[in-house]
């Protein structure tokens, strides 16, 4: 326990070299690459981020100055970026899915000088913007495939390069390395954490050496965790999620983290992996219980009947376990049983066998999905937290996880709520603010609290239970006071709806744009000979539709509130999509985007006498052509009881 | 760098002339494709190139070799390799094996090795596997290395196609519609692919295609070919101000 609160006072770098000395030939990373899977040790961890570091300040890299990652998930991520922290500067995620525009406003903002890009797609990307970034020297990329054109250029330069300079450095000075990366203090910043803003430029949160080690801690003093166990990167570089495992967990346990082969690749990767915690948004939750749903369905009568009966023991076993409560003789025996004839292949199946905990965070999960992965024995957990304090402010604990509610809060951490109803927080992991934002900044740390602009509440038991930004919580004419978000997660329960937009802010009723599940819907038409070619021809027939009524019908039965009531809705012809800018990176809806651009819509969802509207749907392909289609978008009003 | 070239190539089936005294001169290291409507004897050009069919007066040289009477393994063998219109894939076998087994005529170890295994076949069928990786990661088809080729969907069977082609290591690569039923972002790949190709690969392309888009943006030389006879040559500019090939394409006014 000594030995791990004296971790706090390293930096990153230091830590990492301390591994070495700790655990030096096990292995660090591993990477599958050309179908082989390729381990580096903590030692050669050591070595490639002393080159890269080295190979840095070769290129005009310098104390203090930034670098920006735009890259797949791949071992020279962390190589960059710890490269470059060894030597005093700091680096800088950017999601890969950046527009080009974006991706200048980020550059300017923080000032980068040297950006990492993993292959050709993103390098182009960084081409198309130099003239409005003066300030970045090099560009340095790790798959020369397609670079050909940019090899003559000096601005561009192979990985290769970089570790060639670096090598050549460390021999000509030998202690220069060593000595840089004593020069770290625990409470430098190291990295700079991009917010997803739902709207305009992102901020950078600064994060510290601490920072991130203090959370690998305080997590791992929950659950804890052992240096044999593995984990597979596979959430973007720039989400504080990922950040936290491979900065903070990694370095304060000394875990393997896998890189998959592509992002493509990254579920059958997992399943060859089978990690022992894993980390993911509510979205590769859903994504994988469907596909569970679609197979025991495809699958011959006798499975579907044993997976029916021992999916309810499941649950009903998830109910005791969840809550700690002690379960009847009987019980145990029927969900033992469950657990070693079917659960246990079926885990298997889907890479998690191994896996002791499994965490959600960024946006809720419905509590279906939780009874659902409790009972088929997978322990998936709610965390709630947000970038400027690393990820994780409350969690919840084995044997105590209710649904409803985001857990306890972390050891080592305070919280409390405002007289607003405001979340607040404190700990060793808060950033010290938002790179050149001392507004901002003074908002975020008022009063010496971190302020998370999330409403909420702590129930009986002790546990946060979280109601939804501040900021997006909507009133109806009448002044009642409803949460979108929650209804949207509502609808999304429905394994036929993939996603849904709610509205109803100043309105005398709540109205939904709704994304039909194209697999799972599109399974069920093909099932009953319902013939469609396109996405759009699927969410226009009206079996699809009464299909969804259905739906809509049940969570109105269940509404808690009589003005929670969805009172009429329509399905969208296309799905929502980051490309189209309907979604966030994190794959959150930008509400207000969607209102405007399907304003027509929305106007005929508050127009009761409009049941089908002719919209012109318009396309935008990657290469710059369009196309519009013209199709008849139906509207349904719920009948009231 | 080896020249392909077709001389005065006729094809005849029975009283009906596929090709009509062809000439076609495929310069190495570039693309260069045949277009022309449907019918006009452009897969016809391809299948004497690649053996399955032997013209019926003329010559086809690949360097100084004539290949105008090889059978299809002989001219594989001398570095010329075809990818179908038609996918010529064995669909209830995944990808992977797909890909090794169309390097057979590459393994050369006997009979004894391959029961022995350890020593040189062993060696031998992991070389093979590298060079099949680095197929697979060429044409970006990890995910579906392990996937039974009959399940994928048509698209990915195309690019699988060509994989298949290109794990003979060939110097000249013979594309028949690679890019037919494609959506745009398909073909935005398969044109990516076929440019990296000439140009990290080194290898000579002969592109048939109906794509005129597409065909106009890559090609370095174009052969129009019209009920059997080439009509028309040149770079893509010559070719699209060419009165013959607007007359075959558009028909006259």
């Amino acid at each position: 326990m000594e030995e791990r609160s004296r971790l706090l006072e390293y930096s990153i770098p230091q830590l990492l070299r301390w591994r070495v000395g700790k655990t030096g030939s096990k292995v660090a990373l591993r990477q599958k690459d050309f179908g082989c899977w390729n381990s580096y040790t903590w030692e050669q961890y050591y070595d490639y981020v002393r080159k890269t570091g080295l190979g840095l300040l070769q290129s005009g890299f310098s104390k203090g100055d930034k670098i920006a990652i735009i890259s797949d998930n791949i071992p020279e991520t962390l190589y960059m970026a710890i490269g470059a922290q060894a030597v005093g500067g700091l680096s800088v995620a950017i999601y890969q899915t950046s527009l080009p525009e974006e991706i200048e406003g980020i550059l300017n903002y923080l000032n980068i000088s040297i950006i990492f890009c993993n292959d050709q797609e993103q390098v182009d990307k960084v081409a198309e913007i130099r003239e409005k970034i003066p300030q970045v020297k090099k560009v340095i990329y790790e798959d020369s495939r397609g670079m050909r054109n940019y090899q003559q250029d000096d601005w561009f330069m192979f990985i290769q390069d970089l570790y060639k300079k670096g090598d050549e450095s460390h021999r000509e000075n030998p202690d220069l390395f060593d000595s840089l990366v004593d020069q770290g203090k625990p409470d430098d910043v190291c990295h700079l954490c991009l917010t997803s803003g739902t709207t305009g430029l992102p901020k950078g949160a600064m994060l510290t050496h601490r920072n991130y080690i203090n959370m690998g801690l305080q997590l791992t003093e929950v659950d804890p965790l052992e240096d044999t166990d593995e984990y597979v990167s596979f959430l973007p570089f720039a989400w504080i999620g990922e950040q936290m495992n491979s900065f903070g967990v990694a370095m304060a346990t000394g875990i393997a983290v896998n890189f998959p082969e592509s992002v493509e690749t990254s579920m059958a990767d997992l399943k060859e992996i089978g990690p022992h915690f894993m980390f993911g948004a509510p979205r590769i939750y859903e994504t994988i219980r469907s596909q569970i749903w679609l197979k025991i369905d495809e699958s011959y009568w006798l499975n579907r009947v044993v997976y029916t009966f021992f999916m309810k023991v499941g649950e009903e076993a998830a109910g005791y376990r969840m809550s700690g409560r002690k379960m009847p003789g009987k019980l145990r025996f029927l969900a033992w049983l469950g657990k070693q004839m079917m659960f246990r292949p079926l885990v298997n199946q889907i890479g998690f066998l191994r896996l002791r905990r499994a965490y959600t965070g960024g946006a809720a999960l419905g509590p279906e999905l939780f009874t659902f992965y409790q009972a088929i024995g997978v322990n998936l957990k709610q965390i709630y937290g947000q970038t400027e304090i690393v990820g994780i402010a409350y969690m919840h604990r084995d044997g105590d996880v209710r649904p409803d509610t985001v857990g306890k809060p972390l050891p080592g951490t305070g919280c409390k709520i405002s007289e607003e109803g405001e979340i607040l927080s404190r700990s060793a992991s808060v950033t010290p603010g938002y790179y050149k934002l001392p507004e901002k900044t003074a908002e975020l740390l008022e009063g010496g609290w971190l302020h998370s602009g999330d409403a909420g509440y702590i129930d009986e038991n002790g546990h946060l239970v979280v109601i939804d930004r501040i900021s997006d919580v909507m009133h109806t004419r009448n002044g009642d006071m409803f949460s979108p978000m929650f209804l949207e997660n509502r609808l999304k329960f429905s394994p036929y709806i993939k996603e849904a937009v709610i509205f109803g802010d100043k309105q005398d009723f709540v109205t939904a744009l709704v994304n039909v599940d194209p697999i799972v819907v599109g399974k069920w038409a093909e099932d009953r000979g319902i013939s469609f070619s396109t996405y759009m021809e699927l969410s226009g027939h009206a079996e699809v539709a009464q299909l969804i009524l259905g739906a809509v019908a049940t969570i109105n039965e269940n509404a808690e509130q009589p003005h929670f009531r969805i009172h009429r809705f329509a399905l969208l012809y296309k799905l929502l999509d980051m490309d189209d800018g309907e979604l966030t990176k994190t794959g959150k809806i930008r509400r207000k985007f969607v209102r405007e651009k399907y304003a027509n819509l929305y106007d005929a969802l508050y127009d009761p006498e409009v049941r089908e509207k002719k919209v012109e749907a318009f396309y935008q392909y990657q290469d710059g052509q369009t196309s519009t289609v013209n199709t008849t978008i139906h509207f349904y009003t719920m009948e009231e009881r | 760098m080896t020249n392909l070239t077709v001389s005065d190539v006729t094809l005849t089936f029975g009283g009906l002339n596929a090709l009509t005294n062809v000439n076609l001169s495929i310069e190495p290291g570039l693309i260069t494709s045949i277009i022309g409507p449907n019918g006009a004897g452009k897969t016809s050009i391809l299948n004497c190139i690649s053996g399955f069919y032997h013209p019926t007066s003329g010559t086809i040289e690949y360097g100084k070799r004539n290949l105008t009477h090889a059978s299809p393994h002989q001219v594989s063998s001398m570095g010329i390799a075809r990818a179908f219109q038609n996918l010529e894939l064995f669909r209830g076998l995944s990808v992977l094996d797909n890909l090794l087994l169309a390097r057979h005529q590459k393994l050369r170890y006997s009979l004894l090795d391959a029961i022995v295994y350890f020593g040189k076949a062993s060696r031998i069928e992991a070389e093979n596997r590298a060079y099949v990786e680095k197929v697979i990661d060429f044409m970006e088809l990890e995910l579906y290395r392990k996937s039974m080729v009959g399940n994928l969907s048509y698209g990915v069977q195309k690019r699988v196609e060509v994989a298949r082609a290109l794990t003979l290591d060939p110097q000249l690569l013979l594309l028949d519609e690679p890019m037919a039923g494609m959506n745009i972002e398909e073909k935005e790949d398969i044109v990516r692919f076929i440019l990296d190709l000439k140009k990290e690969w080194d290898i000579t392309v002969v592109l048939v295609e109906h794509d005129l888009g597409v065909v106009m943006d890559i090609s370095d030389q174009i052969y129009v070919l019209d009920f059997g006879e080439v009509i028309g040559s040149g770079t893509p500019e010559e070719v699209a101000s060419d009165p013959k090939v607007i007359e075959a394409y558009i028909g006259e006014e």
